[in-house]
C-alpha cells in the first residue's frame, strides 16, 4: 500500500516541479525579452558583483549536498545524523537568502529599484521568485525537523524528506540557470 | 416516416432562414465581399473561396451523417457488424482526405500571406503617399508629412495611389487600424512603428475604425476615408494648408488628453518630426523599434 | 489604521447602483432561504459531513456541476445584457448601458463562461466518470481534489464579490490584455478582482489537472493498458497534460501583471521599457491550449456516446487516440494566430497559420471515425446522440471558419470582427457545451439511478440548435459587413436587423434552457418510471456501467479485471456464455477520510484574494498565514485514510443487492 502511495506521490510531485519549472520559464522568457530595456538606467554589467554571487552560489550548492546526505541517512534510519544534516542545510540556505537580501537592499540603497526599468523589474521578479521558493523551502525544512523530532523516521517522514530534498535540488538547478543567464551572461553581454 | 417528416421540416426551416439572411445581407452592405481596394480584393478572394469550401464540404458531410444515422437505425434491418472497425485502407483515407484539403489551403495561405502582407509596398503607377497614424485616446491622428497637414478622425486620399501608413500610439493602449473596404488591419502600439499599405481602386467614402477594444471611447473611434481624384485631393490639401488651425506642441498636448466621439478636424503645419518624437519618447535611448525589423 | 484594515475600500465603494444593490439583495435573499431550509430540515450537519467536506469524487463532481450551472446562468444573464445593448444601440440611441458597464459585462461573460461554467462542468464530469471508467475507487490525491474544488468555488465567489462589496469588474476583455489592464488605463479595482479570481481558481484547475494525470497514469484497473482506455479517459489525459503545461504560464503571466499593478514594476507597461506584446504572447500561450482543454474531453464523450448508441465498437480506436495526441501537441504551437495583425511579418504569420490549419486534419479524422462507427450499427437515436448530430452540424461550419481564419490574409480582415466571435462561440458551444450536454444526459442515470426524460431532452435540443444558428449566423454575416466586436454603439443602421435576429436566436436558446430545467424537474418527479438500478440502462460498453447506479461510495467492492477494450461489453459477452458468477472474495481496502481543510484553505484564500483587491494588507496577511497554518496542520496528519474491512464490505454489498432487488 505504501509503495503504491509513494509512487503516486512522487509522480505527482515531479509533475508539480515541472509546473513550477514552467513558471520559472515564463520569468526567464520575460527577463530575456526585457534585459536590454533599461530605459537609460543601469544594465546588468554595472550592478552585478560576481565574487559575491559566486559565494552565494557556493552556499546553495553545498546546502544541496548536505540535503542529499540527510536523505541517505534517513534511509539508514540515523535520526541524529538526519537532524544535523537538515540543520546544516537550513543554515546554508538561510545564509544564501541573507546574502540575496543584502544584495537587494544594496541595489535599493543605490536607487536601482524595480520601478526604474523593465530590466530591473524582470531581474528582481526572477531572482526574487527564486528567493521566495528558498524561503518556502526553509520553512518546510523547519517544519520537517519538528515533524521528525516528534514522530521519528516513519514511512511518512522519509517520504516527506524525499519530497523536500527533491524540491531543494530543483531550486538548486533553477539557481544554476539564474547564475548563468542572469549573472554570467549579464556581465558578459 | 416520422423522422423523414422531421427532416423535411428541418430542411424547410433552414432554407427559409438562409433566404432571410440573403435578403438582409443584400440590403445591408457586405463590405468584405465588396472590396474597393487592392488589398481588400486579394483578401476577399480568400473569403469567397472559404464560403465555397464551407458549402462544398460542410453540407455534404452533414447530409452524409444524417443519411448514415437514419439508415442504420435500430429496426431498419440493415446490416449490423458490431465488431467491424475501420481497416487500414479506410484509416488512410480518413487521414488523407483532410490532409489533402489542408495541403492545398496551406499553399494558398502561404502565398497570399506573402502577397498581401501589410508591409509589402503596392506597385502602382503613381508615387505612394505617406501617412503617419497615431492612435490616441480615443481618436486617430493622421499626419501627412509630405503635404505638411494633419487630420483627426478623417482621411482623404487620392484613388489609385498607394498609401503607405506608418502607425504608432501615444498615451493609449493597443489599437487596431481597420478600413474594411480597403483592406485590414494592423495594430498601433506605443513605442512601436507598424506599417500597412493600402490603395483605393475608385473614389468613394469608406468607413474606417478601431478594431481592438481600447476602453471607454472605443466605439467612437470611427472615421471616414474619402478617396478622391488627384485633383480634388490637391485642392483639399491646399485649402487646409491655408487654414490658420495649426497643430503646435500645445495643440498636440491638448489632443492627447482622453476624449470620446471626436468629429473630423483638420490642421495645417504639424510639428516637423512629431511622429518620430512620439515614438521615441517611449524609448529612452531614442531607438525606434520597427515591428518589421524584429 | 483605516488604510491598514480597509485599504482602498471606503463607504463610497460599497454598492450604490441599481444592479449591484439588486445583485446584493438577491444573493442575500437566496442565502437566507437556503439557510432557513437547512435549519428547518436540520440538514446542516448532513451537508457538512456528507457533502462539503467529502473527498468522494462522485460527490465533488456533482458539486462542481451545480456550481458550474449557477455560473452558466450568471454568464447567460451577461450574454442577454450584451445582446440587448447591441440590438438597441444604433445611431442616435446609445442603448441602456454605459460604455464602461457594457465592457465590464462582456469581460465577465467571457471569464465566467470559460473559467467557471465550462471548466466547472468539465472537471465535474471528469470527477464523476474517470475513476469509474478506469476501475479505481478514488483519485490519486483526494485532498487536492477537494482543495481544487473549493479553490474553484473561491474564485467563483471572488468574481461575483463586487456585487456585494463594491468596486467594479475589469472592463478590459476576458484576457485583460495589457497595456489596457495596467494601472495607467484601468486604475480601478476591476482588474484586481479579475487577477485574484483567476489566480485562485487557476490554482484549483492546476491541482485538478495534476490529479487526473497521476490518477490515469497510476490507478488503472489491472489489465487496462493505455491502449485499452476508453476515449473519454484518453482525452481527459490529454486535457490534463495541457492543463499542467499551460496553467503555470497563466499563473506567472497574471503574477507579472500583479507586480506591475501592485509594486509599480514594468513588465507590460507602455513606459520604462515594458513590453505589452509579451503579455499578449504569454496569455495566448495559455489561451489557445485552453480551447483544447475544453474541447478535447467533449470529443471523448462523443466517442463514448456514438459507439454506445450504435452498439458497435469504436471504429479506428488507434487513429482516434493518435488524433487526440496530435491535437494536444499542435495546440501548443499555434498561439500566434491570435494576433497575426500585430504585424510579425509574412513568414512568421504563415508558419503559425499553417500549423493552425494542420489541426483540422486530426479533427476531421475524428469525425470520419465517428461516421465509420455508426456505419452498419444498430443506432438508437437517444437525446445524447442528438447532441452529437448538433455538434457535427455546428462544428463543421465553425471548423471551416477556423481554417479560414488560420490564413493570415483572411485574418487581417476578420480579426476582431464579429465573425471571429461567431467562430469561437461555434467551437465552444457546439464543440464543448454540446458534448457536455451529451455527457450529462448519458451519465445522469449512472449517478442518480434514473434516466432523464428523453422527450424533453430532444425538445431542448431542437430549441438549442435552431436558437444557436439563429443567434450566430447573423454574427458571421455582420463580420462580413465589417462589424467590429465589443462595440457598445455603432452607426451603421444596416447592422441592426441582424443584431435583432441574433437576440431572437438567444431567446430560442433560452427556451431550450427552460426546457432543460423542466426536464430535470419532471425527471425527478417521475423518477420511479425512469428508474434504473441495473447499472446499465443503455446497454453500454465501458467499466463505469459495471457497477450499480448510483455506485456505492467505494465504486467497486472488487476491482474488475480488464481483458480488452470496451471492458464491460466483453464482460457481458462472457456472462452470456458462462452465466455462473465466480465466487467473490472481498478484501480490506483503504479509503480517504473526509476533510474540512479544503474548505478552510479555500476560505482563507478567498479572504486573501479579497483583501488584496482592496489593498487591505493586514487582512491579506491573516489570510495568507491562515492558509499556511492549514497546510501545516494537514501535513502533520498522518491518518488521512481509514480501512474498510472485508466484513463491512460484504455487509454493504448485501444491503445494496437487497435494495436493488427489492
Amino acid at each position: 500500500m505504501h509503495e503504491e502511495k509513494n509512487e503516486k506521490t512522487f509522480l505527482g510531485f515531479w509533475i508539480y516541479l515541472m509546473t513550477d519549472l514552467l513558471m520559472f520559464a515564463g520569468l526567464f522568457a520575460a527577463f530575456i525579452v526585457l534585459r536590454n530595456n533599461t530605459f537609460g538606467g543601469v544594465g546588468g554589467s554595472q550592478i552585478f558583483n560576481m565574487p559575491f554571487v559566486l559565494v552565494e552560489t557556493l552556499f546553495l550548492l553545498t546546502s544541496s549536498f548536505t540535503c542529499g546526505v540527510a536523505l541517505l541517512l534517513a534511509h539508514e534510519k540515523k535520526l541524529k545524523g538526519v537532524i544535523a544534516m537538515l540543520c546544516t542545510t537550513f543554515l546554508l540556505g538561510a545564509g544564501f537568502l541573507g546574502m540575496e537580501l543584502y544584495e537587494f537592499s544594496h541595489l535599493f540603497s543605490e536607487g536601482h529599484t524595480y520601478q526604474k526599468s523593465a530590466f530591473l523589474s524582470s531581474y528582481f521578479a526572477l531572482v526574487g521568485t527564486h528567493g521566495l521558493h528558498i524561503t518556502a523551502g526553509l520553512l518546510w525544512m523547519l517544519i520537517l525537523i519538528i515533524f521528525i523530532l516528534k514522530k521519528g523516521l516513519t514511512q511518512g517522514g522519509i517520504r516527506k524528506i524525499t519530497l523536500m530534498s527533491l524540491f531543494w535540488h530543483f531550486l538548486d538547478i533553477v539557481w544554476i540557470f539564474i547564475f548563468t543567464i542572469v549573472y554570467l551572461m549579464g556581465v558578459a553581454l | 416516416m416520422k423522422h423523414k417528416a422531421k427532416t423535411v421540416i428541418f430542411l424547410i426551416d433552414a432554407l427559409s432562414i438562409a433566404t432571410l439572411f440573403v435578403i438582409l445581407a443584400r440590403n445591408g452592405n457586405l463590405q468584405l465581399l465588396n472590396p474597393q481596394g487592392y488589398v481588400a480584393q486579394g483578401q476577399s478572394t480568400l473569403l469567397v473561396m472559404a464560403l465555397v469550401l464551407a458549402f462544398c464540404i460542410g453540407i455534404p458531410l452533414i447530409l452524409f451523417t444524417l443519411f448514415i444515422v437514419f439508415r442504420y437505425q435500430e429496426g431498419n434491418n440493415q446490416a449490423y457488424t458490431p465488431e467491424w472497425s475501420a481497416g487500414k485502407k479506410l484509416t488512410t483515407a480518413w487521414w488523407s482526405i483532410p490532409a489533402c484539403i489542408i495541403f492545398v489551403w496551406a499553399i494558398i495561405g502561404w502565398q497570399s500571406a506573402h502577397a498581401y502582407d501589410p508591409y509589402n509596398p503596392i506597385i502602382a503607377q503613381s508615387k505612394p503617399i505617406e501617412i503617419e497614424v497615431v492612435a490616441l485616446r480615443w481618436k486617430w491622428l493622421f499626419i501627412y508629412p509630405q503635404e505638411n497637414i494633419a487630420t483627426v478622425n478623417y482621411l482623404e486620399i487620392p484613388a489609385n495611389t498607394p498609401i503607405d501608413f506608418q502607425l504608432t500610439a501615444d498615451n493609449a493602449p493597443m489599437n487596431s487600424f481597420w478600413i474594411p473596404s480597403l483592406g485590414g488591419q494592423i495594430y498601433a502600439m506605443t513605442g512601436m512603428v507598424t506599417q500597412i499599405h493600402l490603395m483605393a481602386n475608385k473614389p468613394g467614402d469608406y468607413p474606417g475604425g478601431a478594431a481592438e477594444m481600447s476602453g471607454e471611447g472605443f466605439s467612437g473611434m470611427n472615421f471616414t476615408v474619402k478617396a478622391t481624384s488627384n485633383k480634388e485631393y490637391s485642392q483639399w490639401v491646399q485649402s487646409i494648408n491655408q487654414s490658420a488651425n495649426m497643430l503646435d506642441t500645445n495643440g498636440y498636448n491638448k489632443l492627447v488628453e482622453p476624449s470620446t466621439n471626436n468629429q473630423g478636424k483638420e490642421f495645417s503645419q504639424p510639428n516637423k518630426n512629431l511622429f518620430n518624437s512620439i515614438v521615441a519618447k517611449y524609448m529612452s535611448n531614442g531607438n525606434t523599434i520597427y515591428m518589421s525589423q524584429m | 489604521m483605516w488604510n491598514l484594515l480597509f485599504g482602498k475600500l471606503t463607504w463610497n465603494s460599497l454598492p450604490h447602483v441599481w444592479y449591484t444593490i439588486g445583485g446584493t439583495l438577491t444573493l442575500m435573499l437566496m442565502g437566507a432561504v437556503a439557510a432557513a431550509v437547512l435549519t428547518y430540515t436540520k440538514r446542516w450537519k448532513w451537508l457538512w459531513n456528507e457533502w462539503l467536506t467529502s473527498t468522494d469524487p462522485k460527490r465533488i463532481g456533482i458539486m462542481y456541476i451545480i456550481v458550474a450551472l449557477l455560473m452558466l446562468f450568471r454568464g447567460a444573464l451577461d450574454a442577454i445584457m450584451i445582446w440587448m445593448q447591441q440590438a438597441l444601440s444604433v445611431g442616435s440611441s446609445t442603448g441602456y448601458l454605459s460604455a464602461d458597464h457594457f465592457q465590464q459585462i462582456f469581460t465577465a461573460h467571457g471569464d465566467i463562461m470559460v473559467f467557471f461554467a465550462t471548466m466547472g462542468l468539465l472537471v465535474g464530469l471528469m470527477n464523476l466518470v474517470v475513476p469509474l471508467q478506469i476501475g479505481a475507487r478514488d483519485l490519486a490525491f483526494p485532498f487536492l481534489n477537494t482543495l481544487g474544488f473549493w479553490l474553484y468555488v473561491a474564485g467563483a465567489i471572488l468574481i461575483n464579490m463586487f456585487f456585494v462589496f463594491g468596486g467594479d469588474f475589469a472592463a478590459t476583455g476576458w484576457l485583460a490584455q495589457a497595456p489596457l489592464s495596467e494601472l495607467q488605463f484601468s486604475p480601478g479595482v476591476g482588474v484586481d478582482y479579475w487577477i485574484w479570481s483567476l489566480q485562485v481558481s487557476g490554482l484549483g484547475s492546476l491541482l485538478a489537472g495534476l490529479n487526473f494525470l497521476v490518477t490515469i497514469l497510476k490507478m488503472r484497473a489491472p489489465g487496462m493498458t493505455l491502449m485499452r482506455m476508453p476515449l473519454f479517459v484518453w482525452t481527459t489525459l490529454c486535457s490534463s497534460i495541457l492543463v499542467v503545461t499551460v496553467f503555470p504560464i497563466l499563473a506567472i503571466t497574471i503574477a507579472m501583471l500583479t507586480l506591475d499593478r501592485y509594486l509599480g514594476m514594468h513588465f507590460f507597461t507602455t513606459t520604462n521599457g515594458g513590453n505589452p506584446m509579451m503579455y499578449i504572447n504569454l496569455i495566448w500561450m495559455w489561451g489557445h491550449p485552453e480551447v483544447y482543454i475544453l474541447v478535447l474531453p467533449s470529443f471523448g464523450i462523443f466517442s463514448e456516446v456514438v459507439s454506445t448508441f450504435s452498439h458497435k465498437k469504436l471504429a479506428g480506436y488507434t487513429s482516434q487516440v493518435l488524433a487526440a495526441i496530435f491535437v494536444t501537441i499542435l495546440s501548443l504551437m499555434v498561439w500566434l494566430h491570435h494576433f497575426f495583425t500585430m504585424g510579425a511579418g509574412a513568414d512568421v504569420n504563415a508558419i503559425f497559420g499553417i500549423s493552425t490549419m494542420i489541426i483540422a486534419i486530426p479533427t476531421g479524422v475524428q469525425i470520419f471515425n465517428w461516421l465509420s462507427t455508426m456505419y452498419r450499427g444498430r443506432i438508437v437515436l437517444s437525446s445524447s446522440l442528438y447532441w452529437f448530430l448538433g455538434f457535427v452540424a455546428t462544428f463543421t461550419f465553425g471548423g471551416i471558419a477556423g481554417v479560414l481564419l488560420a490564413s493570415p490574409t483572411a485574418d487581417y480582415q476578420l480579426h476582431n470582427s464579429l465573425f471571429l466571435v461567431a467562430h469561437f462561440h461555434t467551437m465552444i458551444v457546439g464543440g464543448a457545451l454540446f458534448g457536455l450536454f451529451a455527457g450529462i444526459t448519458y451519465w445522469f442515470p449512472k449517478f442518480m439511478g434514473f434516466k432523464l426524460n428523453e422527450k424533453l431532452g430532444k425538445t431542448a435540443f431542437w430549441f438549442w440548435l435552431t436558437g444557436f444558428f439563429l443567434a450566430f449566423i447573423p454574427l458571421y454575416i455582420l463580420g462580413y459587413m465589417g462589424a467590429t466586436r465589443r462595440l457598445d454603439h455603432y452607426t451603421n443602421p444596416a447592422w441592426q436587423p441582424l443584431f435583432i435576429i441574433s437576440v431572437l436566436g438567444f431567446m430560442v436558446i433560452l427556451a431550450g434552457v427552460t426546457t432543460q430545467i423542466l426536464q430535470i424537474i419532471i425527471s425527478i418527479k417521475n423518477r420511479k418510471q425512469n428508474m434504473d438500478l441495473s447499472g446499465d440502462p443503455w446497454d453500454a460498453r465501458n467499466l463505469e456501467w459495471a457497477t450499480s447506479s448510483p455506485p456505492p461510495f467505494y465504486n467497486y467492492a472488487v476491482i474488475p479485471e480488464v481483458h480488452g477494450r470496451d471492458a464491460f461489453w466483453e464482460m457481458k459477452k462472457e456472462m452470456k456464455e458462462n452465466p455462473q458468477p465466480a465466487n467473490v472474495e472481498y478484501k480490506d481496502f483503504e479509503l480517504p477520510k473526509n476533510t474540512p481543510f479544503g474548505i478552510y484553505l479555500a476560505g482563507f484564500a478567498l479572504l486573501f484574494g479579497f483583501a488584496m483587491v482592496w489593498h487591505m494588507f493586514l487582512i491579506a496577511g491573516i489570510g495568507f498565514v491562515g492558509m499556511m497554518v492549514c497546510l501545516i496542520i494537514r501535513a502533520f496528519d498522518e491518518e488521512t485514510e481509514y480501512i474498510l474491512t472485508a466484513q463491512e464490505i460484504a455487509k454493504l454489498e448485501q444491503e445494496r443487492k437487497d435494495h436493488i432487488y427489492a
